[in-house]
């Protein structure tokens, strides 16, 4: 058994276009560090330089956020899944929409 | 006390209502784990954002930002201009709403219906078309009044004034919090008052999972984090996908006889994760999770029959929250 990692179509381009990919490791920083080895940069695209999670970047083990989890100590098992996302509002259209308006006032 | 002097004074004070049949059972002599639902379709109309809505216009008003026979232009996939459009009407203002096209048709008829106008944004173009649209509308009209409740404090502070203290008052014994998150005004406002009331309180985000086409993102640093939210505000959070929210939807009106939204078919799925969490744990628990609307304006996506697969497929690439 592995741990399944679900990429988002914006970073298929590291994956080959792998929807999925097996990681392993006791940690969500030991998954991504052995992703790193197999799909070089996926990692820069998710961690920050300074070792935090990128500001628009939402990581979830088993549906729940891992910022509330121990972030990138979080740990998994053998079997559970990681879902990788990008930090969307839920009315996304919307916030996208009035973020432009607001900077152009 | 249920005489109202006008439709906006009837807003809040929704009920809180016990959902035995949906609660898990617990072991004999062990305490109990009760779920409960506030239902906020009982707002004036029939969702959550009236809360949002009035307390917008009316900050805005003492600020002297509006003024009678002005303009609100709210970029919206539904309830909030809905809402704001139902709250100008009273109050002698003209709602514009900008909208993607992938909303429900009911939502669009019922906007009409309350008098607002609306622009309509292509669905393909994603958030792009979206910002775009947004920021020529802008330009052309400088003089209408966009209350952006994504980071209005008056949107998070209508659920600390009303939302938390009604909770508090009907469930003092209350230990988690459950709601959806978009703006993330119910659970900044709800949840800050709550964590200030209550003793070890949770609150517990439940957000939407949609399909990646709903997106529209071409590069992951174009996310977007409402100004509202402050994550120290929360203890956890959950994203459900669709197939999950309509599982839910379901099973709360099968068992409870609940007719919700699918945001609180996603939103009953978190609660009954941590409901089931104290059961294991032999801790009691009382659950209450916020209802958002009823289902009326989702029935056209015809995701409340058929078989799960097909509810799936129908809902994917709308915003069903």
């Amino acid at each position: 058994m592995a741990i399944e990692v679900r990429i988002p179509t914006i970073l298929r381009s590291y994956t080959g276009g792998a929807k999925a990919v097996d990681g392993a490791g006791d940690s969500l920083d030991d998954v991504l560090n052995d992703l790193d080895a197999k799909f070089p940069g996926l990692r820069g695209r998710l961690v920050t330089p300074e070792g935090t999670l990128h500001r628009f970047v939402n990581v979830y083990v088993n549906d729940e956020d891992v910022r509330f989890l121990g972030a990138l100590e979080a740990k998994v098992s053998d079997g559970d899944t990681v879902t990788i996302l990008p930090a969307v509002a839920g009315g996304a259209f919307a916030f996208a929409a009035m973020a432009a308006l607001s900077s152009t006032r | 006390m249920a005489r109202y002097e006008s439709l906006l004074d009837a807003c809040g004070n929704t009920p809180l209502v016990g959902l035995p049949r949906l609660s898990p059972a617990v072991p004999e002599g062990a305490p109990p784990v009760r779920l409960w639902a506030k239902l906020e379709e009982r707002n004036p109309t029939g969702s959550v954002k009236d809360r949002a809505a009035l307390w917008m216009v009316r900050a805005a008003e003492e600020a002297g930002k509006l003024r009678p026979g002005d303009t609100i232009l709210e970029p919206t996939s539904g309830n909030t201009g809905i809402s704001l459009a139902m709250v100008a009407k009273l109050r002698g203002y003209r709602v514009v709403c900008v909208m993607p096209e992938n909303v429900s048709t009911e939502r669009v008829q019922l906007l009409r219906m309350y008098g607002a106008e609306i622009i309509f944004s292509p669905a393909a173009g994603g958030s792009n078309q979206a910002v775009a649209n947004a920021k020529q509308l802008a330009l052309e009209h400088p003089d209408w009044v966009m209350l952006y409740q994504y980071g209005n404090e008056a949107n998070a502070r209508a659920h600390y004034e009303t939302t938390g203290p009604e909770l508090v008052r009907d469930l003092p014994s209350v230990t988690h919090f459950v709601a959806g998150l978009g703006t993330t005004g119910t659970l900044m406002g709800t949840g800050r008052y709550l964590r200030e009331k209550v003793e070890g309180i949770e609150i517990i985000a439940a957000e939407p999972r949609y399909g990646e086409l709903v997106y529209g993102l071409r590069n992951i640093d174009e996310g977007y984090v409402p100004e509202l939210y402050d994550a120290r505000v929360l203890t956890r959070r959950f994203s459900v996908g669709t197939r999950d929210a309509v599982l839910r939807t379901r099973q709360v009106v099968e068992v409870e006889g609940l007719f919700v939204g699918f945001s609180s078919g996603a939103v009953a799925h978190a609660a009954l994760a941590v409901a089931h969490e104290a059961v294991k744990a032999g801790r009691r628990a009382d659950v209450a999770f916020l209802v958002a609307d009823a289902g009326w304006k989702y029935l056209s996506t015809g995701a409340y029959g058929g078989t799960l697969a097909d509810a799936e497929s129908a809902l994917e690439g709308q915003l069903w929250a």
